[in-house]
């Protein structure tokens, strides 16, 4: 019975453990080490959001005003620089962009972005957003590597420049041949390259946030949880104890 | 206090029915791990019926407003995403629970005579729940819900004749919309919680009726006058269990396997509010990504799975090249747990006293059932199909040797009481 018990669940666990429910991407993703826990990044993020996405993706789902206060930003502050859409600061994060006009000019609706990270994942996110190259071909110039023809211009090239596809020429085998070597800038941008993969991962962290404005609470919120039944379970197992002293007995 | 009891107990059988279904119930004293998932249940149960109830109040039953709405529920309502999270984690603990307790009742043979009513009962407990978590899963509105829906409901269309008026009859419409929607949530709010409740009614009083069975497999009632009286427990239990018989090696439920399943119940609870708080989606198994893309009738997701607690008959499903084979091998595979109580014809209750072969039998059908849980949430590619087929076949090879082997089989010799 022992043996049956755990051959069982030794083919569960491995059954488990070799199960992964990640979509397949087609090429690597880089790891974004977002941290909710770094207001200041949240900011950048919320920042960059208003200004560069906002344009054309809503963020129907979240409210300016919870927003504000999850991330250290005073009402009146984020209401001066960071609203430019909405009425009053208790307004969901709307756009004027019709659906119906964004499917006519970029053959798509632009998606709404309040639960990107939840569909997607950050990694994705952090990728995508620095896996735009120059594609003479797309009817915006640009292609993205994550995202094959992706509907949407690289919005965010004055900050990073012109991105290409880069080779270099190598020797393999005796050849000389070229190998392509990533994603590289051509510098005119605002940013650097390091200052550019900061601020996507400010805005991934950003994306991550809005996706679960909860999480922080939820966890905090776990902990006591935990607490509560340790003293509980410690209670019910005494008690248990208890009332089996009577039944040994008799 | 006494004269308030005793006013009601004139009126109502209120001491009565506590006694007998509690305070002087007789369990077997040898209730192992595995006895208790029924308590889980009940308490999953009533967390769904609870947090339900309090969704409802904020949740709007349309096409449009939806998705909107359980975003609402999470973002804006005081602890809303904490009543989410209990009612999404909620349905995926309530399989678990579902599956362990059946299991259970499989490795101890707590189907067989005279308990098949009580295995049925079960069984329609486990069909209705499938039903509501099916018709739940499609409230949130997301891309998952709408095309799952439309993947399960076109099974009745393989039906002859009938199927596509009957799939329309389902929907309400020529696509999952908003008539599907409302219909879906008048079902699961109301009409199948009801059942659900009304079957475990009936399920504990068909099982307080046969008494409990025990990892023994072994009766605890034994002939009235057989048993010497020092031999009996010095527990009171009700007339109606010892007017016919003498019970040994028992004790009350209440209140001893009651402060023995709060212990379990805390247990449980850690793993429970493990996932509530810090794991809601599960790694895409309980909530899966797409679901958080509003649903669009116009762009099918690249890869659609329902969720894990259906993925072993899904893979069944699959397993098969023709449809109308396939939907009839998959609703097999529940049949053929309805009447496990007439495949199995042997006498001996608990796996601890059958045959070898039958041990390797349940392990296999064990592996198989988790097996085809796995291929179910992964694409149908020829490997995983291959591997789906092989597993279909051990899944329904378990019953038809059951058959066979238990008219005859070579059990090891019973003992007369609980000797733990």
């Amino acid at each position: 019975m022992k043996q049956f018990l755990k051959t069982t669940l030794l083919v569960a666990a491995t059954l488990w453990s070799v199960a992964s429910f990640a979509a397949d991407p087609t090429v690597p993703l880089d790891e974004a080490k977002v941290d909710l826990h770094d207001k200041a990044s949240l900011q950048r993020g919320a920042q960059l959001f208003m200004n560069y996405c906002l344009g054309c993706h809503s963020m129907e789902y979240q409210r300016y005003k919870r927003t504000f206060n999850d991330l250290g930003i005073p009402e009146d502050l984020g209401e001066a620089n960071l609203q430019f859409t909405g009425e009053k600061v208790g307004d969901l994060i709307t756009n004027a962009m019709p659906s119906e006009a964004a499917g006519a000019w970029f053959g798509t609706a632009a998606p709404d972005l309040t639960l990107v990270a939840r569909v997607r994942g950050a990694d994705w996110i952090y990728t995508y957003l620095r896996s735009f190259y120059v594609d003479e071909s797309r009817p915006f110039g640009v292609n993205n590597t994550v995202f094959p023809n992706v509907g949407m211009p690289h919005v965010l090239q004055e900050l990073q420049g012109v991105p290409r596809k880069t080779t270099e020429e190598r020797m393999i085998d005796g050849e000389m041949q070229d190998v392509y070597v990533g994603i590289k800038t051509d510098g005119s941008g605002m940013l650097s390259e390091s200052e550019y993969d900061q601020a996507m991962l400010d805005l991934t962290n950003f994306l991550v946030y809005t996706g679960e404005p909860m999480l922080l609470e939820q966890r905090q919120l776990g902990w006591k949880v935990f607490g509560f039944l340790l003293v509980f379970t410690i209670l019910a197992w005494l008690l248990k104890r208890e009332f089996f002293r009577d039944v040994k007995e008799k | 206090m006494k004269k308030l009891i005793a006013w009601f107990d004139e009126r109502i059988p209120m001491t009565k029915t506590w006694n007998i279904h509690l305070a002087q119930y007789p369990a077997p004293k040898n209730f192992n791990f595995w006895y208790l998932f029924g308590v889980l249940a009940m308490l999953v149960l009533v967390n769904q019926i609870l947090t339900g109830i309090w969704l409802t109040m904020n949740y709007v039953p349309s096409a449009e407003g939806a998705f909107a709405s359980v975003e609402y529920i999470m973002r804006d309502i005081d602890y809303g995403w904490l009543l989410r999270y209990m009612h999404s984690t909620g349905a995926s603990a309530f399989f678990v629970v579902v599956y362990l307790h059946m299991f259970r009742g499989m490795m101890y043979g707590s189907y067989q005579k005279p308990r098949e009513l009580l295995w049925v009962f079960g069984m329609l407990i486990f069909l209705v729940l499938m039903a509501e978590a099916f018709m739940g899963y499609l409230l949130p509105w997301g891309q998952m819900s709408y095309w799952g829906a439309q993947v399960i409901i076109s099974l009745f269309g393989a039906i002859p004749i009938i199927g596509d008026d009957l799939t329309l009859w389902i929907r309400g419409d020529y696509v999952i919309s908003g008539a599907t929607l409302n219909r879906f949530f008048a079902l699961h709010v109301i009409a199948l919680p009801l059942v659900l409740v009304i079957l475990v009614f009936l399920h504990i009083i068909a099982l307080h009726e046969v008494g409990s069975n025990n990892p023994e497999g072994i009766s605890i009632k034994k002939p009235k006058g057989s048993v010497p009286e020092e031999e009996k427990p010095k527990f009171k239990f009700h007339e109606r269990f010892t007017n016919k018989y003498d019970i040994v090696d028992a004790f009350p439920f209440f209140p001893y396997y009651v402060v023995k399943d709060l212990v379990g119940i805390g247990i449980f609870l850690f793993l429970f509010c493990y996932v509530i708080f810090f794991a809601p989606a599960m790694g895409g198994l309980f909530l899966e990504p797409p679901n958080f893309e509003p649903a669009n009738p116009l762009k099918t997701p690249q890869h659609i799975a329902p969720v894990w607690y259906f993925t072993p008959f899904y893979a069944i499903l699959r397993a098969v090249p023709d449809k109308l084979l396939g939907v009839i091998l998959m609703f097999g595979a529940i049949v053929a747990l309805f009447l496990l109580p007439w495949i199995d014809r042997g006498k001996v209750r608990s796996i601890r006293y059958r045959c070898g072969f039958h041990k390797v039998n349940l392990t296999l059908f064990v592996i198989s059932f988790i097996a085809l849980g796995y291929l179910g949430l992964k694409p149908a590619t020829e490997v995983y199909t291959f591997f789906a087929r092989v597993f279909t076949f051990l899944y329904f090879a378990f019953f038809v040797l059951l058959f066979f082997y238990s008219k005859n089989e070579n059990t090891k010799p019973v003992p007369e009481r609980i000797t733990k």
